[in-house]
């Protein structure tokens, strides 16, 4: 059965329909990349999956492990195991990094019925996990994403993914922001979190974070619509051919990406 | 998330809101010279406290209530309040045995159990329960030490000269309308003295319980820590919850002399009122202290209670080398209003003084930051750091920062950073977002947001402090 299913999701933002007929099937164990100029509505989809407030969805449903996704409160998505890997993760001054994921991580067992872990038994596992990005402890001690580099903040989240073992994992432009040994550093955390039972659906506008993560299907995305689907070769072709390809029009070139540029919207 | 959805969450039940059955000897209402006369009398009082009573009310009825303050209340009838209040008991505890039950359990009720082997390890407590201290726990060690720590009133009867020579030093009963209404009428409070480099053993603690309706609570605290010595004093403050107003007018005076620590933290949690701003206690309070050669005054409050706060724990830094410092959380919700702050009077040399003040503001609450830093003539490279930040929930409700800067010495250097934010929808939605519940997640950037002023508590009260301000922004979720 499919982890999670997308069905015409149509969905608007501030008056404005930005989703218009999104089909998407992850099954566990598929990595998705999610590909598209800028203002095609990754994000959008992103957020409406996560639960994020402001977005109205008009028409479609989500299925999740089979069941109604849409009905869910954040909080039950994530316990449900959907996973956001924060395009701009936010600061949270004054909480630390390590009680945040503690506490998250035990909200999310008690919910499941499962036992919470102590302080000791967490800090092993965090210890261990932290070893999959490259964050040393003391890193993990400050305030959440406080005054963090680019790089430290996508490395967290991909710390947190790791700890919280989600079974669906969206990665909203992570590798927007990094240079090069940033992203390897968290492509490679990535890529040690693919398993059989989980899903991922990567977000990216540039072809340069399939070099490291390599996905089992590719979207391309244009004006709210999946308009075409297709195996790793086809972001291949995107990458050589530009999305003037598709007939599509972007701000930013992908040559520019092959550089490691940033775009942001 | 909507703002209505946090106007939701920031809805709460009050905790201590319960009354306790107890018989008391309550006078009529009404204030004259007469009333003074006779509560002074009940409780055996030496004739220089009643002149000084008695002077303080008559300079009393030459002032007018403060309009200064940003905080809005319907005339208080000064005479429609009963200014004393006790429990019917025993005329003077030998032990805990001795007090009433239904008081044992009302602050068992409250967290507070008076039973020695109960109590938290090493934190003396002293209950005062409406106008009168009922118990003082951990004495004996205490004595041991050299430290006394009693009621006000046993003070008055055992260590007179002590209370003569420091009754009104810091605070004068001219000071200001509320703490000249205190001198007047005040009915217990704490006494604390440290003697010569002791180094207290335990934490000292007040727990204030206003129970009779109709009362006002008038408490009196003096601290003296005699030269070289520490000492850490805690409070903490509750009340039932009833329709109308309660006033409660203190006045804290703590004496630092050379070289000598005191640390004073409040969690104060009275009555709030209820959601349409009905019922709630005044809290009025006059709280300074005088910092002498070397010594340290250290003011951390986390005021999350009362209708009207209106204080502003002060250091008067007189000695050379002296240092002041101002740690406050306060929290308004629904229609609590609070103006609160501090000031800090650079007099001696190289005397410094710290502020944080940490104002947060939900529902319909006001919360005015108003502090005074004040360097005169005398007080060569003096140093100042003030930060006031404040955390708005929700858009009805309202900051507001105001700071007073005099510097009569080029030397000294004032800092002040004031910041102003929204809890955000983002900090909510990426909590949310990793599983945590949504209020959980407000209570988790909030206590965030107080940590640099928590840190300062005591350990357990820290905790403690943290519960409150959670359960203060708990209430049902959409």
């Amino acid at each position: 059965m499919a982890l999670l299913t997308v069905r015409n999701l149509h969905a608007r933002v501030a008056g404005k329909d930005i989703l218009k007929g999104i089909d998407l099937e992850v099954r566990p164990g598929e990595v998705h990349a999610i590909m598209g100029p800028n203002g095609s509505g990754k994000s959008t989809l992103a957020s409406v999956l996560a639960g994020r407030d402001g977005y109205e969805v008009t028409q479609g449903e989500v299925l999740f492990d089979g069941k109604p996704l849409l009905e869910l409160s954040p909080e039950e998505r994530a316990t449900a195991g959907v996973f956001l890997a924060f395009q701009y993760p936010v600061e949270i001054p004054g909480v630390g990094n390590l009680h945040f994921l503690r506490t998250a991580l035990n909200a999310q067992r008690r919910v499941r019925g499962l036992e919470e872990l102590d302080a000791m038994d967490f800090l092993q596992l965090a210890k261990e996990k932290s070893k999959l990005v490259k964050l040393d402890t003391a890193f993990m001690n400050r305030s959440v994403n406080e005054g963090f580099s680019g790089g430290e903040k996508k490395r967290n989240e991909v710390f947190q993914m790791a700890v919280l073992e989600p079974r669906l994992a969206i990665l909203d432009e992570t590798d927007s922001g990094l240079d090069i040994d940033a992203l390897r550093t968290v492509a490679g955390g990535v890529n040690a979190l693919r398993s059989p039972e989980r899903g991922m659906v990567l977000i990216t506008h540039y072809q340069r974070l399939l070099d490291y993560i390599v996905p089992d299907k590719v979207h391309v995305m244009a004006a709210g619509r999946i308009i075409r689907s297709g195996g790793r070769e086809l972001a291949l072709e995107l990458e050589e051919k530009g999305y003037g390809w598709l007939g599509l029009k972007d701000g930013a070139s992908t040559a520019v990406a092959a550089k490691g540029g940033e775009v942001r919207r | 998330m909507s703002t209505d959805t946090l106007q939701e969450l920031t809805r709460r039940p009050y905790e201590a809101g319960f009354v306790t059955a107890v018989e008391s000897d309550t006078f009529p209402p009404g204030l004259s010279e007469d009333v003074i006369r006779q509560l002074s009398e009940k409780k055996g009082e030496p004739a220089f406290l009643l002149e000084w009573r008695l002077k303080a009310f008559r300079h009393w009825l030459t002032m007018k209530e403060p309009t200064w303050q940003a905080v809005k209340y319907a005339p208080i009838d000064y005479q429609a309040i009963s200014y004393y209040s006790a429990p019917r008991q025993k005329p003077k505890k030998g032990s805990l045995d001795e007090v009433d039950p239904e008081i044992l359990r009302t602050y068992e009720k409250l967290g507070i159990p008076l039973h020695e082997q109960k109590l938290l390890q090493n934190v003396a407590v002293d209950a005062v329960f409406d106008s009168v201290s009922v118990a003082t726990t951990f004495k004996d060690k205490l004595a041991k030490a050299g430290v006394i720590f009693c009621s006000f009133s046993e003070a008055v009867r055992e260590h007179p000269e002590l209370v003569k020579k420091y009754l009104g030093s810091v605070v004068p009963y001219s000071d200001n309308f509320f703490a000249a209404l205190n001198s007047a009428v005040f009915s217990d409070g704490s006494f604390v003295y440290i003697p010569k480099g002791v180094r207290c053993p335990m934490e000292l603690s007040t727990y204030f319980r206003i129970n009779a309706a109709e009362t006002g609570q008038f408490e009196r605290t003096l601290i003296v820590a005699d030269e070289g010595s520490y000492v850490s004093y805690l409070e903490g403050c509750t009340a039932p919850q009833r329709d109308t107003n309660q006033l409660h007018a203190a006045v804290v005076e703590l004496v630092a002399l050379d070289g000598a620590t005191i640390k004073y933290s409040t969690v104060q949690n009275w009555y709030p009122g209820d959601a349409e701003g009905r019922g709630g206690i005044y809290n009025f309070v006059t709280k300074r202290g005088i910092a002498h050669r070397g010594s340290r005054i250290s003011w951390t409050q986390v005021e999350t209670g009362s209708a009207i706060t209106w204080k502003y724990p002060s250091v008067i830094l007189k000695g050379d080398d002296s240092v002041g410092e101002f740690y406050s959380v306060a929290l308004t919700n629904n229609l609590q209003q609070a103006d609160t702050g501090t000031k800090m009077v650079h007099i001696g040399k190289n005397t410094r003084s710290t502020i944080v003040s940490k104002g947060i503001s939900a529902g319909r609450g006001q919360n005015t930051y108003r502090g005074l830093v004040k360097v005169l003539k005398s007080a060569e490279n003096a140093r100042n750091y003030t930060q006031c930040d404040s955390l708005l929930l929700g858009d009805k409700c309202g900051a507001h920062t105001v700071p007073y800067i005099e510097v009569k010495n080029a030397s000294a250097q004032v800092e002040h950073e004031a910041s102003t934010s929204k809890i955000g929808e983002d900090q909510l939605f990426y909590c949310r977002q990793r599983g945590i519940s949504q209020e959980d997640a407000v209570s988790m950037i909030v206590n965030g947001f107080c940590r640099q002023v928590f840190k300062e508590l005591p350990m357990e009260f820290a905790v403690e402090a943290q519960k409150l301000l959670g359960v203060s922004l708990e209430g049902s979720v959409g």
